[in-house]
């Protein structure tokens, strides 16, 4: 199997069984092709004495942590083949994943992604109106994870408009000039879901500005919901505000993160987040990391058929998350879905060496 | 100077401000008002109900005890003779270890300073149940002597204490690890005054195997393990992080199944793995199998014990330390591999079926710059005098020579 014969498939077509046998193959070929060709990767395996060869199921495929992304340059091909490192966003202070992609990682990531959101609106190309602005994707020297998912979106659009101008701040003009032009057909709206509360809709509230975007419109947003938390803002005021200051009836979230870019997890009409064919979503008892039934809580780990370039295939993350059940979702996709609970706590740990300086002036 | 006070909390203190603490009288080492009001708080805190639930504050009562104190004074013979405390000691204590701030304190009394010592800003019920014993004990008559020679304060980030309680003090005690003594430091102190300084340290413990499997019960050593380790998350400095195993391979090899078998059963009912720690435990393992040379790590059932086999001894291992139960372990026929790799930052050398005497020997004759403590398991927590390689009573003491 490779992707591009799973491109034939639609994204959510595969039941549990063909998908279980199909991942399998394409993840056993991943693990030996990391093994055989990144050092750091075969360190590790060899060091846990996991063998590429032992894989028969998915949930046997070795993991490795997200953070080890923080602190390794982990590559599958030759310098010379890799044509970007991207980085993830990470707030300020922490340190960022680096991510090695070669032309062919890319063009896949590119190429799963474009199929996943046909899914949702259709295979032609879409007025686009981008709630962030054009800075995060001008200069390519900044260019992290931030501008690739924006830049990744725009070839699913049309005239591609910002909302925000250079300074983050909100040019109504622009929305509503795109707004007049468009009214009547659908439209595409892609954004970073803190970004678009906070500069986009916070500042229609605070200016007391109802848009009108209407039946037609989808929106589709991605991003960590930490700050939004903190706010105490969960996803069903999240539509709801959206809905009742910019009518916008279609919101869709997604999981990604800059280690797995493409194969997306996107939240489906009854609210649930959905692996397609490319991905699949494994919970692990913290106590042992054995794999969890649906409806148990436990830490999330991903799964991703894209990465050739970094042994990214198979990721233990520190969000911890529910499998809620797979292939009977109400919405028809097939696949697991699930929800996600958000970051692990941090330990307090007793023991004299502490994290006092920085409590403590 | 009057003293900036908006930002701190005095737990105990019987002077209107506390540079008022710089005129009392240095006292000699044990003076016996000290050892009395100690051990009268070592008493309180025994007949104290809500104390029963620390053991931390029974060991410290314990410490406290009056036949203790004469012991430790009585071990000290004519070395304490011709000394004075050295003034005022001001003791900053880690924010993580809830009992420290009472060893600090009370080294630093029996010494003859007086003490101002910052207990952490968390909220321990260790600090309100000792502090509330020690104010007790000092409103009786006979401890009139030590009454103001004591402050418990706490304060947080924001407070100006620190520059304020650094210019007054003769001797000034950092605990809490490497960044809290930079940031302490950028406060200066007197041109006579000194620091002590409990810097980030580094634990290992050596096994032989064949007197382990012969002497030792295995339910007992994994108790003592277990308090050395898990106990405190195995994030205190004496923890240790890394074991060497003396023997021959066979022995080595039942001596491993025996001693790690013994250790999940113990700790199993008894520690909670959170999944954070989990993380941090399988990114140890990473890191290690990629930086260091034929890692191996066995098979294990859990995350609870965390085992990383090592080939060979490098001086960056030290770098791979992980909280919560994860452990490096290294074979050899003796210690010398061991010897090569200890730097400065070696602390505790704990140990299992190996005499005491030999190993602070081979420590000295290798000449080693680290590993200032050699303890049975068990004992690696065990607060004593000396620590860090200080002694902390002649240190925080001067002498008064005469010729």
């Amino acid at each position: 199997m490779t992707i591009q014969k799973m491109l034939e498939y639609t994204p959510y077509e595969l039941e549990a069984q063909a998908k279980q046998k199909l991942l399998t193959d394409m993840f056993t070929q991943l693990t030996e092709h990391h093994y055989q060709n990144c050092p750091e990767y075969k360190k590790i395996l060899d060091a846990l004495d996991k063998k590429p060869s032992a894989i028969n199921s998915v949930e046997s495929v070795p993991f490795i942590p997200v953070r080890l992304f923080k602190e390794y340059l982990l590559t599958s091909v030759p310098a010379d083949k890799i044509t970007r490192t991207m980085t993830s966003s990470g707030t300020t202070g922490q340190q960022v994943s680096r991510i090695s992609l070669d032309a062919e990682t890319s063009k896949n990531q590119q190429r799963v992604l474009s199929k996943i959101i046909a899914s949702y609106i259709g295979a032609q190309r879409l007025p686009l109106l981008i709630l962030d602005s054009k800075t995060v994707v001008k200069d390519r020297k900044l260019f992290g994870a931030r501008g690739a998912g924006i830049m990744g979106f725009t070839i699913y659009g049309r005239d591609v408009t910002y909302a925000l101008d250079e300074n983050m701040q909100l040019d109504l003009n622009a929305v509503n000039d795109f707004l007049d032009k468009y009214r009547d057909g659908p439209i595409l709206l892609f954004g970073y879901t803190f970004m678009i509360w906070q500069h986009f809709y916070l500042k229609l509230k605070e200016q007391g500005i109802t848009l009108n975007f209407g039946e037609n419109t989808t929106l589709f947003h991605v991003g960590g919901w930490k700050k939004l938390v903190e706010l105490k803002v969960d996803n069903e005021t999240y539509k709801t505000e959206l809905l009742r200051q910019c009518h916008i009836t279609r919101v869709y979230n997604y999981y990604g993160m800059a280690e797995q870019l493409g194969s997306i997890f996107v939240e489906c009409e009854c609210g649930h987040l959905h692996a397609s064919i490319f991905s699949d979503i494994i919970i692990r008892n913290p106590y042992d990391f054995s794999p969890m039934p649906n409806g148990e809580k436990g830490l999330m780990e991903v799964m991703s058929v894209l990465p050739t370039s970094y042994p990214g295939h198979a990721i233990l993350t520190e969000d911890e998350g529910i499998v809620l059940g797979e292939d009977d979702c109400a919405c028809g996709r097939k696949g697991k879905y699930f929800k996600i609970l958000g970051r692990v706590k941090n330990a307090e740990l007793r023991g004299c060496s502490d994290t006092y300086a920085s409590k403590f002036r | 100077m009057p003293a900036n006070l908006d930002n701190i909390t005095i737990l105990y203190s019987d002077v209107p401000s506390l540079q008022q603490m710089q005129n009392l009288p240095c006292l000699p080492p044990f003076d016996e008002h000290v050892c009395g009001f100690l051990s009268a708080v070592g008493q309180k805190l025994l007949s104290t109900p809500a104390a029963k639930a620390y053991p931390d504050i029974i060991t410290f009562a314990f410490f406290c005890r009056k036949a203790n104190l004469a012991k430790l004074k009585e071990n000290y013979g004519t070395r304490i003779a011709n000394r004075l405390g050295r003034g005022v000691s001001f003791h900053i204590a880690p924010s993580n270890v809830p009992i420290n701030f009472a060893y600090t304190m009370a080294a630093g009394l029996l010494s003859g300073c007086c003490v101002i010592v910052r207990a952490s800003s968390k909220s321990f019920a260790q600090t309100d149940i000792i502090t509330a014993a020690v104010a007790q004990v000092l409103c009786l008559p006979e401890y009139a002597a030590v009454k103001n020679r004591l402050a418990i304060v706490t304060y947080g980030r924001e407070s100006d204490a620190t520059a304020m309680l650094s210019a007054m003090c003769d001797v000034r005690v950092i605990w809490g690890g490497d960044d809290t003594i930079a940031q302490i430091r950028s406060h200066p102190i007197p041109p006579r005054s000194f620091d002590i300084t409990f810097a980030d340290r580094y634990s290992a413990c050596a096994i032989d195997a064949k007197n382990y499997l012969a002497d030792y019960d295995a339910a007992k050593t994994a108790q003592d393990f277990y308090n050395d380790t898990y106990l405190y998350d195995q994030n205190a400095c004496s923890t240790p992080r890394l074991i060497c195993w003396i023997g021959s391979n066979a022995d080595i090899c039942a001596a491993k199944a025996r001693f790690w078998q013994a250790l999940h059963s113990y700790t199993a009912p008894r520690y909670q793995v959170e999944p954070v720690v989990a993380m941090d435990k399988l990114m140890t393992e990473c890191r290690c199998a990629i930086g260091l040379e034929q890692v191996m790590v066995p098979p294990h059932a859990d995350n609870l014990i965390s085992r990383i086999q090592l080939s060979a001894l490098t001086e960056d291992v030290p770098q791979y330390r992980c909280a919560g139960g994860s452990f490096l372990e290294y074979d050899c026929t003796d210690l010398t591999a061991f010897a090569a790799i200890v730097t400065r930052k070696y602390q505790t050398l704990s140990y299992i079926g190996l005499d005491a005497q030999e190993l602070k020997s081979f420590c000295t004759q290798q000449g080693l710059c680290g590993v200032d403590r050699i303890v049975p398991v068990g004992k690696t927590a065990d607060f004593t005098l000396t620590w860090d390689g200080y002694d902390l009573i002649e240190t925080m003491s001067r002498i008064v020579y005469t010729a």
